[in-house]
């Protein structure tokens, strides 16, 4: 299954559900050209909601590592929300958590954005 | 594959397609070892980042050349081979993904989960000088005497 992004907004937050894989190719094209659209469109708030988003190879890693530094290059802030359990193992032993603020809900995602 | 000490090998062309491919095959003849869901998604996703390194970095995506899977059930492991045609490589060379300046790297994490999925993890010079990866994992239920197939 291929990467599908649907965008929405809440307030100043873009919020993307994404379903399917991240990995080498067009899962990780597709989440490259989302981000980079949004940034281009002037949004400086982006929460990628990863709930159904089942795997992730090193090359979704490093794409959502890409994601990260294009957001923050900007100025804006990317987050990400309802990692599964083998996207969350993920993120940890290459100690990732360490850079992606990870939230558990979509409100406490939102509310964390205004806190800023 | 039922019996032990069988072997298994494919030549895959240097496209995409054919990481997709290698997990699919690898995970089949793991499921049919014995191995449980978690540890079928571990071997995929390792043998999905042996061949990608085989694609992208030993035969730098070049279509002539190809990339050999070969897998082996042994009586208490199961062994992986993925061998490219480029260069070769030493696992000493590879950097370290988790050290602070490498975090927001963009690639440079396949050898790093390869060794985290598996038992054991090893690279050899294939025969065309190319990098021979040696996964390895044990299998969960051990086969006992020495069957030949």
């Amino acid at each position: 299954m291929t990467l599908r992004g649907t965008c929405r907004q809440i307030d100043d937050v873009a919020i993307v559900d994404f379903s399917g894989k991240i990995t080498l190719g067009e899962g990780s094209a597709t989440l490259r050209q989302t981000v980079r659209e949004l940034v281009g469109a002037g949004q400086r708030k982006i929460l990628l909601n990863l709930g159904d988003v089942d795997y992730i190879d090193s090359s979704g890693i490093g794409e959502l590592v890409g994601a990260y530094t294009t957001v923050r290059s900007a100025s804006g802030e990317l987050k990400l929300m309802q990692l599964t359990k083998r996207v969350k193992d993920l993120i940890q032993i290459t100690r990732l958590f360490t850079v992606f603020d990870v939230q558990s809900d979509e409100a406490a995602a939102i509310v964390s954005f205004r806190a800023k | 594959m039922a019996a032990t000490n069988q072997r298994l090998e494919v030549t895959l062309d240097t496209q995409l397609e054919s990481v997709d491919l290698a997990e699919n095959i690898v995970t089949r003849v793991a499921q049919e070892a014995g191995f449980g869901e978690d540890d079928l998604h571990k071997l995929g996703m390792a043998v999905r980042e042996g061949v990608i390194n085989a694609y992208n970095y030993g035969n730098c995506q070049d279509k002539r050349k190809k990339i050999h899977l070969a897998v082996e059930l042994e009586p208490e492991t199961m062994v992986v081979h993925i061998v490219d045609e480029g260069c070769g490589f030493e696992l000493s060379e590879v950097e370290d993904p988790l050290t602070e300046e490498n975090l927001l790297r963009t690639s440079g994490r396949g050898i790093f989960l390869m060794r985290a999925f598996m038992d054991d993890l090893a690279v050899r010079r294939g025969p065309t000088g190319g990098a021979d990866l040696v996964m390895i994992k044990k299998l969960p239920h051990p086969v006992s005497g020495n069957g030949h197939s």
